[in-house]
C-alpha cells in the first residue's frame, strides 16, 4: 500500500508504544538555544540525568543576541545571564555550540539547514515553535517546550502522540512579485489559525514543486501559525542539489547513499491522507497582514474587513483586532504609514531574502521616517551577502545592516518597537506586543514588500516598483 | 528522578480568562523570559492585558475583586488557547499565578503538552458547556470549581459539567507518569536498537 513520508518517517523513529498510548519517538537532531534551554538543563543536573547521545544535539545563540554588537559582556546583564548559562551547560553536557566566534552562529533554524545538519527522513525538535521549518526537507520536525527539551536531551526522544495528517496542495504559477511568503500567509487566511490544530501539513502541488529549498523554509517555517505543529515538502532533486556539498551533509558515496534512502522515504502517489484541501496560487496578490494574527491577512489591495465577513468563533478577536489596530474596515492597507522596516527572522532572513529585497531596496532611499534594518540570519548568510555586495546596497538606501539573531521577530535583544509604531516586518508574528512594546502593530509581508514599505514609507504594492526595476 | 505524583482531582477558585486565539505571547511577553530559571513569572502573567505601559492596572479579570482570591485556581477558557511560541514559560506563569488546571474548548497542541509535562490537568468541553460553564461562573464567583481526572466530570456550585480527558493522558495524570522523562529513559536500549537501524546515525 502507498504511504506518506509522514508515516514512513514515524514509522521508521517509531521505539515503542508507550502505557499512555504515546509513542516514544526517536529525536535524530535536536537544536538547542539559550530561552528555552537552560531551565532544561537544570533539571537534568537536579534528576542527577546525563545526555546519552551529545552529538545529536547543536546549540546556537539567537533570540536574545545583541544585533549592534559583538562585545561582551552584553549591556543587558540578564541576556548576559543566558549567554554564560548555554555556554556553561554545552561545555557541561558536551554539546557542540555554534556562538559568534564559531562562525556559524544564527538563527537555528537558518543555521540547521545550511550546514547540512537538516536531512530529508529525520526527526528534529527544538524548543522552538518555528522549528517546523525544517519541514522542507521532508523531516518531521516539532516545536517542544521545556520539559520536552529535557526529555530530548536525557533520552534523545519524545513522548508524542501521532498527528493526522493534512495534505495542502498549491497549484499554479505564482505571479511576479508575490513569494513564498505571500503562499504561506495565504493558507493560513484560507485554513484559519486553528485549522491545523491536530495536524501536520504536507505541502505539495506545483507551486511547492517549483520552489527552492529557502522558499520552502519560509512555508514550513510558519506551519505553526495555522495551527500545524509540523509541516513538509516531500524530499526532490532541488532537495538534494541543496543538501550536496553542505558541512555536515554526507559527501562522496554516502552522498548517493544517501540520496537513495531520502528518496525512498518521500510519499507515494495514491497515498492517503486524513484531509486534503486544494488552493490556486494563480491568482494570488502580495499579502499583508492587518490584524493580530497572522490569518488577519489580506491582498494588498483588498479592503481590511468587517467583523460581519468573519464565522461567529472569529467574530471577537476581529473586532479586538480593530481596536488595537486602529484601522478601520472597509479601508485598504496601502498607503499606511509605518514607522519602523524590518527584514529578517527564521521566516525570511535568508540569502534569497536579502537579494529580493536588495533589489527592491536599489531603487530609492528610506524614507526619514523610518527605521529600517536588515538582520541576516545567520554570519554565513551575512558572508554571503558581504561577498555580494548586499550591506552597501541596503546601506546606500538607508537601511541599517546589523550582525545575525532573532532581532526583532520578538524583540528579546535590544531591537524594539517603541510605543504603537507600525512596522513592516519579514517575521512570522503580528501578535499584540509581539515586537517588544505592548502596543506595537506589526504588519507582516514578504521581504520584498517590506523593503516597498521603507522606501514608500508606507505600505506599497512592490509589483508596481518591480515594473520599474525592469524598465532601469 | 522527581516521585510519581498522582494527579486525581484539582479543585480551585475559577477564572473565566474569556477569548478565542489566546497567544503564548499574551500569557507571558518575551521580554520577561530573559531568565534562567522560571521563577517569577506568576505575577507577570498577562502582564500587558493588565497594566497599562505606566505600570497601572487595567480593568482586567484577574484584577476583579470576584476572582482575586487567594489559593488554587482553576480557568475556564475558549478556543485554541495558546496558540503561537511553544514557550513553557506561559504553562509556567500560569501555574505560578495558582492556575493548576485548566478547563476549553481546545487549546494548541504546544501549549497542551508542556500543561500536562507540568501535571496540569487540561480538559476540553463543547462550546455551549463552555458558556454555560463561563456563566455560572460569573454570575457566582464564590465557589470551587473541581475537575474530576478519573472520572472526567468538572463541578461547579452543585452542577456538573461533561467534560473531555483523552484516555492516555488520563492514565498519566492518574499514575503520576506525566513527567514523560522517568519512561523514556527506560526504553534506553531500545531507543538504542531504533538508532541502529536509522541511516543517517552513523552517517550512511
Amino acid at each position: 500500500m502507498a504511504s506518506t513520508l509522514f508515516d514512513k518517517v514515524w514509522q521508521a523513529h517509531a521505539v515503542r508504544e508507550l502505557p499512555s498510548g504515546q509513542t516514544q519517538l526517536f529525536i535524530g537532531l535536536h537544536l538547542v538555544h539559550e530561552v528555552t534551554s537552560p531551565q532544561a538543563f537544570q533539571m537534568l543536573r537536579e534528576a542527577g540525568l546525563s545526555v546519552p547521545y551529545p552529538e545529536r544535539t547543536v546549540a546556537t545563540v539567537d533570540h536574545i543576541i545583541p544585533t549592534h554588537t559583538d562585545m561582551r559582556p552584553f549591556d543587558d546583564e540578564q541576556a548576559e545571564g543566558m549567554m554564560s548559562a548555554i555556554e556553561r551547560n554545552c561545555k557541561e553536557f558536551g554539546i557542540r555550540l555554534l556562538d559568534r566566534s564559531s562562525g556559524d552562529q544564527g538563527i537555528v533554524h537558518v543555521v540547521g539547514p545550511e550546514l547540512g545538519l537538516t536531512q530529508p527522513g529525520m526527526t528534529i525538535a527544538c524548543g522552538d515553535s518555528h522549528t517546523s521549518t525544517h519541514g522542507a526537507f521532508g523531516a518531521i520536525a516539532f516545536g517542544i517546550g521545556t520539559s520536552q527539551v529535557r526529555d530530548v536531551l536525557a533520552s534523545q526522544c519524545l513522548a508524542i502522540n501521532k498527528p493526522k495528517l493534512r495534505r495542502v496542495e498549491v497549484d499554479g504559477e505564482l505571479k511576479s512579485g508575490v513569494y513564498a511568503k505571500d503562499v504561506i500567509l495565504h493558507i493560513i487566511r484560507k485554513l484559519g489559525v486553528k485549522g491545523g490544530v491536530g495536524y501536520a501539513y504536507e505541502y505539495a502541488g506545483s507551486v511547492f514543486d517549483r520552489m527552492t529549498m529557502e522558499e520552502r523554509m519560509t512555508v514550513c517555517n510558519m506551519s505553526i501559525e495555522g495551527g500545524a505543529r509540523c509541516g513538509y515538502v516531500n524530499p526532490d532533486q532541488t532537495t538534494y542539489e541543496y543538501l550536496r556539498g553542505r558541512p555536515m551533509a554526507p559527501s562522496g558515496a554516502a552522498f548517493d547513499r544517501a540520496v537513495e534512502w531520502w528518496r525512498s522515504m518521500a510519499s507515494e502517489s495514491g497515498a492517503s491522507y486524513d484531509d486534503v484541501q486544494v488552493l490556486d496560487g494563480s491568482d494570488l496578490a502580495p499579502v499583508v497582514t492587518w490584524g493580530i494574527n497572522p490569518g488577519h491577512a489580506i491582498g494588498v489591495d483588498e479592503k481590511i474587513p468587517h467583523v460581519s465577513e468573519y464565522d461567529a468563533d472569529d467574530r471577537q478577536t476581529v473586532e479586538d483586532a480593530h481596536g488595537y489596530m486602529g484601522w478601520k474596515p472597509g479601508q485598504t492597507l496601502r498607503g499606511t504609514k509605518i514607522d519602523v522596516a524590518f527584514i529578517g527572522s527564521c521566516t525570511n532572513g535568508r540569502i534569497s531574502d536579502l537579494r529580493e529585497a536588495a533589489k527592491i531596496a536599489k531603487l530609492g532611499k528610506v524614507k526619514s521616517h523610518v527605521k529600517a534594518l536588515v538582520v541576516p540570519g545567520s554570519q554565513d548568510v551575512a558572508r554571503q551577502a558581504e561577498a555580494e555586495g548586499l550591506p552597501e546596497i541596503f546601506r546606500e538606501a538607508g537601511f541599517e545592516w546589523r550582525l545575525p539573531g532573532c532581532s526583532m521577530c520578538l524583540a528579546m535583544n535590544p531591537d524594539k518597537l517603541i510605543g504603537d509604531q507600525v512596522c513592516a516586518s519579514s517575521s512570522n508574528r503580528n501578535f499584540k506586543g509581539r515586537q517588544g512594546s505592548p502596543a506595537g502593530r506589526t504588519l507582516l509581508m514578504s521581504p520584498a514588500m517590506v523593503a516597498a514599505a521603507a522606501i514608500e514609507g508606507a505600505v506599497s504594492d512592490v509589483r508596481e516598483m518591480i515594473g520599474e526595476e525592469a524598465k532601469s | 528522578m522527581s516521585e510519581l505524583v498522582s494527579v486525581k482531582q484539582v479543585s480551585g477558585r475559577p477564572i473565566p480568562l474569556r477569548g478565542n486565539d489566546i497567544d503564548t505571547d499574551r500569557i507571558i511577553p518575551a521580554r520577561f523570559m530573559k531568565a534562567i530559571t522560571f521563577d517569577g513569572l506568576g505575577e507577570l502573567a498577562f502582564h500587558d492585558e493588565r497594566f497599562t505601559a505606566d505600570g497601572e492596572p487595567k480593568d482586567h479579570v484577574m484584577h476583579d475583586p470576584r476572582f482575586i482570591a487567594k489559593g488554587d485556581r482553576v480557568a475556564v477558557v475558549n478556543k485554541n488557547f495558546g496558540c503561537g511560541s511553544s514557550r513553557e514559560h506561559a504553562p509556567q506563569a500560569l501555574l505560578r499565578w495558582g492556575i493548576k488546571a485548566l478547563i476549553g474548548e481546545t487549546f494548541a497542541d504546544i501549549f497542551y503538552g508542556n500543561c500536562i509535562a507540568n501535571g496540569m490537568p487540561v480538559a476540553t468541553a463543547d462550546a455551549a458547556t463552555i458558556e454555560r460553564l463561563m456563566k455560572a461562573i460569573e454570575e457566582d464567583p464564590a465557589h470551587d470549581l473541581t475537575i474530576d481526572v478519573e472520572a472526567r466530570t468538572a463541578t461547579y456550585n452543585g452542577e456538573s459539567y461533561a467534560i473531555t480527558i483523552p484516555d492516555g493522558i488520563r492514565q498519566q495524570l492518574l499514575e503520576g507518569t506525566w513527567d514523560a522523562t522517568r519512561v523514556l529513559v527506560a526504553g534506553a536500549e531500545q531507543v538504542a536498537e531504533t538508532a541502529k537501524n536509522l541511516p543517517y546515525v552513523d552517517g550512511f
